[in-house]
């Protein structure tokens, strides 16, 4: 298992490269390179542009500083600092990650308990006012735009209805916690309409993966052999079936994780969540390219470790695969 | 004696025709098919509306929806509806064009892989793998903003650079699945005949393998299609796709957000035209994803 993992981290680095020199190149050959945005800062000396650029090594060859650059994050976990507010990225990144964390990870694990039984009942029905019902909804939330969704809940939610009993709107339309209160009960009333908003489109196509997956187990010869063998419906549908179906779906949920933080930034912009996305959407309006640079970066590094976890997970559904 | 031969003989249906046949008796497919091309049409025949996209008359903002307005006013007091029309032109035809672009990529890269083998199939699948495990919406941010920035007058084209980078982010599921194909084909008997005879790479691969790939590419094109559609408005809608005052569904929802206490109405029409386009297209691939397999029983299904 160490071996497999050690392997996979190895596979890994090609990955980072391609992206890293992609970033790198991407952002270098723009006219007035990085610094573009602080050149045209009034607020900024000509002595700290200088400084600025001297820190960024930019008199240097461009193969050099791709590898200053690198060097730096690795060595150092430097990712260089904000042009727009002067301060390492690495932290700003730091203070953002556990927030688009906890609201991708709760969101995640909501479409999971919510599309995964929805799937596999209406696998076990094909064709019943169930699977038509569960089929239409899904449709809707794989076909609805996520940003668009929040800003209906918002007006449902936030302008239309009213809390009964403060006369105060039903839940918040933005941010994390209320001026007043910090606690867990502020926090969750805060994720509720952003949650909603993004589990009801990814639950669309979680539930119609496991559907078709199970629709295509049920007709194995296995599933009639534990049938005639007498073993119970219930056991057949959830112990051999479900089990066996859910291997393809962690494939495509694992290829489809950089949609998940996609669909994060959209929400996080438009609930003001101070998360990755947020900052990232703010840095690129006003062109502050380390902080750009170093998001997609670290977000890349989140999507391969996701990507290990859900081959360590097919190989826990599925004894026949060895990590060896 | 021709009469009779005539009457017995078996009704004789092309692939095309069959494929017809069963897509037309998948549920909603043809409805969502009809409703699409309403939309389509509507688009095109927009220049028929007594107003234009950008003509201003400040004096009229914010009108609800009215026989002479009939999606309301917005801020300047444009003509909502005439915008939603203009804007289904461009979200609509950039979907359009980059399906198409990154299915020739997808295609392209797809059938060297799967064809070729060995180290270009290595190389290719490796960069495909990078690829498909970057943040795309990010990367999309960053790139559209950087092409709209260099010196070049074409990119100042934003709905060009908007169609440029959804192709280069999205060819990767359609240059996976033409490789799965193409390694299936290649070997199969007509394939190894017409090597055997003579028939050049290219020939093998365009003439051959391709048209034998049409039916699960057409159906990976609707779901890249949804795809763009989707990612255009979301782009234009974070303010990083189509500029205005070209209107396009995304950057009519955002400037509608901005006054969505004032006037909640605006911001309703553009996301459902978004939403009815994509679902129509989505339920458009699953009715030829039926029509196409056949494996799909279409007789009550049972288990």
């Amino acid at each position: 298992m160490a071996t497999y993992i050690i392997r996979r981290l190895l596979q890994a680095i090609p990955i980072l490269i391609i992206l890293s020199v992609l970033l790198f190149a991407i952002v270098r050959l723009t006219p007035g390179g990085p610094l573009a945005a602080a050149e045209r800062n009034p607020s900024i000396s000509k002595e700290a542009l200088e400084a600025m650029r001297k820190k960024l090594g930019l008199d240097q060859p461009l193969p050099i500083q791709y590898l200053r650059w690198v060097q730096q994050i690795v060595t150092e976990g430097d990712l260089g600092d904000s042009i727009k507010f002067r301060r390492p990225v690495s932290t700003m990144i730091a203070e953002r990650l556990p927030n688009t964390l906890l609201l991708v990870g709760v969101s995640f694990l909501i479409t999971l308990i919510i599309a995964l039984p929805i799937g596999a009942i209406a696998a076990t029905r094909p064709q019943s006012w169930f699977d038509h019902l569960t089929t239409t909804l899904a449709f809707m939330g794989q076909s609805v735009p996520v940003y668009w969704l929040g800003l209906v809940l918002i007006v449902i939610f936030y302008i239309i209805i009213k809390n009964p009993f403060t006369g105060g709107p039903l839940f918040p339309a933005g941010g994390m916690h209320s001026l007043e209160r910090k606690d867990t009960l502020d926090l969750l009333w805060h994720m509720v309409l952003p949650v909603t908003a993004l589990s009801f489109t990814w639950a669309g196509w979680y539930s119609r993966y496991l559907r078709a997956s199970m629709r295509e187990v049920l007709h194995e010869d296995y599933i009639r052999t534990a049938r005639a063998k007498g073993v119970t419906e219930t056991f057949v549908l959830y112990k051999h079936a479900l089990r066996n179906a859910l291997l393809p779906v962690v494939t495509l949920i694992a290829l489809d994780l950089p949609s998940l933080f996609g669909g994060a930034l959209f929400i996080e912009t438009i609930f003001s969540w101070p998360g990755m996305g947020r900052l990232f959407w703010d840095a690129a309006r006003g062109r502050d390219y380390p902080v750009l640079m170093g998001v997609i970066m670290i977000e890349a590094v989140l999507i391969l470790l996701c990507n290990l976890l859900a081959d360590m997970l097919y190989g826990f559904l599925d004894p026949r695969v060895r990590y060896d | 004696m021709t009469e009779v031969i005539e009457t017995s003989q078996v009704k004789y249906e092309s692939p095309t025709q069959v494929v017809l046949r069963r897509f037309f008796r998948h549920k909603l497919a043809p409805l969502a098919t009809i409703l699409f091309l309403l939309m389509v049409s509507s688009a095109l025949l927009a220049p028929l509306s007594p107003y234009t996209p950008t003509q201003q008359a400040p004096a009229n903002a914010f009108q609800p929806p009215s026989a002479s307005h009939w999606f309301g006013t917005d801020e300047l007091g444009r003509d909502i509806f005439t915008r939603i029309l203009y804007g289904g032109r461009i979200s609509l035809s950039v979907g359009l064009l980059a399906t198409a672009l990154t299915l020739v990529l997808g295609v392209l890269v797809g059938a060297l892989a799967g064809y070729y083998g060995g180290w270009v199939d290595n190389l290719l699948m490796r960069i495909t793998d990078a690829f498909l495990s970057f943040p795309v919406v990010l990367v999309l941010i960053l790139i559209s903003s950087l092409l709209r920035d260099l010196p070049i007058a074409i990119m100042r084209n934003s709905v060009l650079v908007v169609i440029l980078v959804i192709s280069a982010l999205s060819w990767m599921w359609s240059a996976r699945l033409v490789r799965s194909l193409v390694l299936t084909i290649r070997e199969r008997d007509f394939v190894i005949a017409s090597r055997a005879l003579g028939a050049a790479d290219h020939r093998l691969i365009l003439i051959h393998i391709l048209p034998n790939c049409i039916g699960p590419i057409l159906v990976n094109g609707t779901l890249e299609m949804a795809y763009a559609v989707i990612l255009e408005s979301g782009l234009s809608y974070l303010g990083f796709g189509v500029q205005p005052p070209t209107p396009s569904w995304g950057n009519i929802l955002a400037s509608a957000q901005l006054f969505v206490f004032k006037a909640p109405w605006m911001a309703i029409y553009p996301g459902v035209m978004i939403f009815i386009a994509v679902m129509c297209i989505n339920y458009i691939g699953d009715g030829f994803r039926d029509a196409l397999d056949p494996y799909v029983i279409h007789t009550k299904e049972k288990f």
